[in-house]
């Protein structure tokens, strides 16, 4: 089945696994002085990995995009940025070999073995043969991005080839293809097998009296309309249920114009399943559903593989392909990108939302839902001010709050004094687990569990609200960066620190979000330690950087701040790729124990009664 | 419209021969599209001797799409919200099921089929379904109940005004529910997903 998708590929390469490292590359993390470093820093290639050919799923893909959203590289290099854009990795798409030149000179492939020395250069490099052995990291995707022509000619491809081996028309061999959802190893055993009866289940029968028609026949009543005019025109497919030719049509013209059918759209009698075949789609549709018509065939090719899927942008007509499976989805959170910038979660098409797993995703957006009213009263945009009551609202993404009138300054996140969360740094990723006592308060229980899900959800949507926050703010200030460039004479390039800044802010954003959702439903084991550190280590940084986001245009202009951004910027897309890399792997390996069950249908447990929950640390 | 003879073709069948317990009036004469329907329950339902009013619409482009039902008597049941709406799920009426040739008169012998079998797997009020199948006796008791308070005398086909008025229900006395109060599920606080069609959807 895979094999025929791209026989070019099929043999020839192996999975390539590749990962750029340039997270760990050149600059160095700022804030050093504030964040004593708990553990060894992962680099995004370096540490764990597993053998490619067992990982990789059995693909013929040969190109993979290292999926830290825009962030691993972006601030190190530009040129190197640039150089690797998505639109480069498809053009290649026809040469792979030119495909791992370009990446090899890219310099970001690393051994386990080598990370720590940059000088060393990777002896791979440039040996194709080696690239069997390549080792894959738990946060990349294997994943390529189809344009529509690309499509188009994955499937002028295996018509051309269906048409040759079988020796029929490229028009038969389409709607043999679509017949058989295009698995072509099906179609062409069974056509070896039986010829006549494939073509007959295709509607494609053999004999020009079988060909479908329309017809006058006297004394006919079309059960649709109820007319039974002289000469009235009717059609039947091989169930024999007639139809006027009107109603047909207008069928049809619903069926594909308003319900996005076309390849199998069931005859129109009540309970009859039989599928009306191409050959009279053909006859009947009328010519202003014609390209509608072709369109929506065209996308059969991609609804009926399991490896490929649209993308859920809007105005994006392209499809990923991504060997993932359903199955996969407990081991893995596979994060793709389109080359419209869209980055969305190949399991279930939601906007990326990784660590957390897809079921849990649904889980708790499910639960978001239902207790939304209860989540309403939290989520309004204002809150008093802890000392002077004054109301204040939050209008960038940063939590430091300083009150207008009181010049009070807390934390939007625990109400808490600001400068405390100097010293101690953030004591607000974690929630402060209650004692036993008063957890065997039945009362008490609830509002346990209801104030525990309170701070996750919280923190969930405070990051939520913030990168909608800071996208505005950037908005804000790249229309103010236009006037000043005029009156300083900064060139666009030179302000495109700020482009970064917005990006990472928002990527970071929506990972610390739904590091949230997964905390809600992870039980405590020695692992989650690790895994609360990098999330305040992550929350620090974006913290950090969304301050100095927000300062006044005139200050971001200056020469010392921009450095600072840039440098803030990279240390927080790291910061997010080690926590990433944390979560893929024990996830990979299982070692995450999560309140609910992954495998999607289970019943819900409340999670106060859920280990993680109830025992005392 | 081709709309127009298939629908007096299909009133005609309606009227001269109804169905069991089915009867049918044109609330207006000049609009074939809205039919009053009046239910009576099957003898061997938990809704007997009840009777109950259904608003059915059908579309300008009917038969090419289904015609909608409403419930203007308020019934206990695990497939129709419990609310003034009268929302009925039946699957017959879902837009891949239906066919330009199915028929009203199915739909409404569907619908008294519902009244005889629920189809608690599928429901509209999860609530009214667990307790279907969880404690029947208490079940029938809160759909009996129901049928004394609403379903007797005269049959009403006033549709609710607003759609929105379902959330305000809980705290409306005059709406309120029978002595026995079997409509909104006691103690549910923080106002969690008891209500109707508002449940979200995953994502997909
Ligand atoms: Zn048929
Ligand atoms: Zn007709
Ligand atoms: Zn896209
Ligand atoms: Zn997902
Ligand atoms: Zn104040
Ligand atoms: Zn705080």
């Amino acid at each position: 089945m895979q094999a025929m998708m791209n026989k070019d590929a099929a043999g020839t390469i192996p999975p390539q696994t590749r990962k750029r490292k340039a997270a760990e590359a050149t600059t160095s993390p700022t804030p050093d002085d504030t964040l004593p470093n708990k553990r060894p820093q992962l680099t995004s290639a370096g540490k764990h990995q597993l053998e490619g050919p067992e990982a990789a799923p059995p693909t013929p893909l040969t190109t993979t995009t290292s999926h830290n959203g825009n962030d691993s590289h972006s601030d190190a290099d530009p040129a190197a940025d640039a150089m690797d854009s998505d639109d480069d990795f498809m053009s290649n798409l026809s040469s792979e070999d030119d495909m791992i030149q370009e990446d090899d000179s890219d310099n970001d492939v690393s051994n386990p073995e080598d990370f720590d020395f940059d000088d060393e250069p990777d002896l791979d490099s440039g040996n194709k043969d080696s690239q069997q052995t390549m080792k894959r990291n738990y946060l990349d995707i294997e994943f390529k991005v189809y344009r529509p022509e690309d499509i188009q000619k994955q499937q002028d491809d295996l018509v051309d080839e269906v048409n040759m081996i079988l020796d029929i028309s490229k028009e038969e061999a389409a709607i043999l293809l679509r017949h058989f959802r295009w698995n072509r190893e099906r179609l062409i055993e069974d056509y070896m097998d039986k010829p006549r009866q494939v073509l007959d289940a295709a509607g494609l029968a053999q004999t020009a009296a079988d060909q479908p028609r329309l017809q006058v026949i006297p004394g006919f009543m079309c059960d649709i309309c109820c007319e039974d005019g002289d000469g009235l025109e009717s059609f039947a497919i091989k169930c024999g249920h007639r139809f006027c030719v009107n109603c047909y049509r207008q069928y049809l013209s619903q069926k594909i114009r308003e319900e996005g059918e076309a390849a199998r759209i069931q005859c129109p009698a009540d309970g009859c399943n039989l599928i009306i075949d191409a050959r009279s789609l053909d006859l009947l549709v009328t010519p202003e559903l014609t390209e509608r018509y072709h369109e929506l065939l065209m996308r059969t090719y991609v609804e009926d593989k399991e490896s490929l899927k649209w993308c859920p942008s809007p105005d994006c007509a392209n499809a990923v392909e991504c060997g993932v499976k359903k199955k996969d989805l407990t081991k893995v959170v596979p994060t793709v990108s389109c080359l419209c910038g869209h980055r969305f979660c190949f399991g279930c098409i939601y906007t990326d939302h990784q660590p957390a797993p897809c079921e849990l995703v649904k889980r708790w957006l499910k639960k978001c839902a239902d207790d939304s009213e209860t989540a309403n009263w939290i989520s309004a945009n204002t809150k008093e001010c802890p000392k002077c009551n004054s109301t204040i609202e939050k209008n960038g993404g940063c939590n430091h709050m300083t009150c207008r009138k009181c010049k009070y300054e807390f934390c939007w996140m625990c109400m808490g004094l600001w400068s405390e969360h100097g010293t101690s740094w953030y004591n607000c990723n974690r929630f402060e687990e209650k004692s036993g006592a008063e957890a065997r308060d039945a009362q008490a229980k609830s509002r346990v569990s209801l104030e525990r899900y309170l701070h996750y959800y919280n923190r969930y949507h405070n990051h939520e609200q913030s990168a909608r926050l800071d996208k505005d703010l950037y908005m804000k200030t790249e229309k103010k960066m236009v006037e000043l460039q005029k009156q300083s004479g900064m060139s666009w390039i030179e302000v495109q620190y700020l482009q970064s800044a917005s990006q990472a802010l928002q990527t970071c954003r929506q990972t610390l979000m739904w590091t949230y959702a997964f905390a809600f439903y992870l039980a405590r084991n020695n692992l989650t330690e690790i895994f609360e550190s990098n999330q305040k280590d992550l929350e620090m940084a974006v913290e950090n950087l969304s301050e100095m986001f927000e300062k006044p245009v005139q200050d971001l202009a200056q020469p010392g701040l921009k450095v600072d951004i840039m440098d803030k910027t990279s240390y927080c897309n790291k910061r997010r790729v080690i926590l990433l890399e944390d979560t893929a792997e024990n996830l990979a390996k299982g070692k995450w124990t999560f309140n609910v069950d992954l495998v999607s249908g289970a019943p819900l447990v409340n999670p106060t009664s859920a280990p993680g929950t109830s025992s005392r640390r | 419209m081709a709309s127009t003879k298939r629908i007096a073709k299909e009133f005609a069948d309606c009227t001269t021969a109804p169905p069991p317990g089915i009867s049918i009036t044109l609330p207006s004469d000049a609009d074939l599209h809205t039919w009053h329907v009046t239910v009576t329950a099957p003898p061997n339902s938990v809704y007997a001797p009840g009777r109950f009013g259904l608003i059915l619409k059908m579309p300008t482009d009917y038969p090419f799409k289904a015609p909608t039902i409403n419930f203007t008597t308020r019934i206990y049941h695990p497939n129709i919200t419990n609310d003034s709406l009268g929302n009925i799920c039946l699957a017959l009426l879902k837009s891949e099921n239906w066919k330009p040739s199915s028929k009203i008169i199915n739909v409404l012998e569907a619908v008294r089929n519902i009244l005889v079998e629920p189809m608690p797997d599928d429901p509209l009020e999860q609530r009214i379904a667990d307790e279907y199948k969880r404690d029947r006796a208490e079940f029938e008791k809160n759909a009996r109940a129901y049928v004394e308070r609403y379903a007797k005398g005269t049959v009403n086909f006033v549709q609710a005004p607003d759609p929105k008025d379902d959330k305000s229900k809980n705290n409306d006395k005059n709406s309120g529910a029978p002595a026995a109060n079997p409509g909104r599920a006691a103690g549910r606080q923080g106002g969690s997903g008891s209500g109707s069609a508002s449940r979200p959807a995953p994502p997909a």
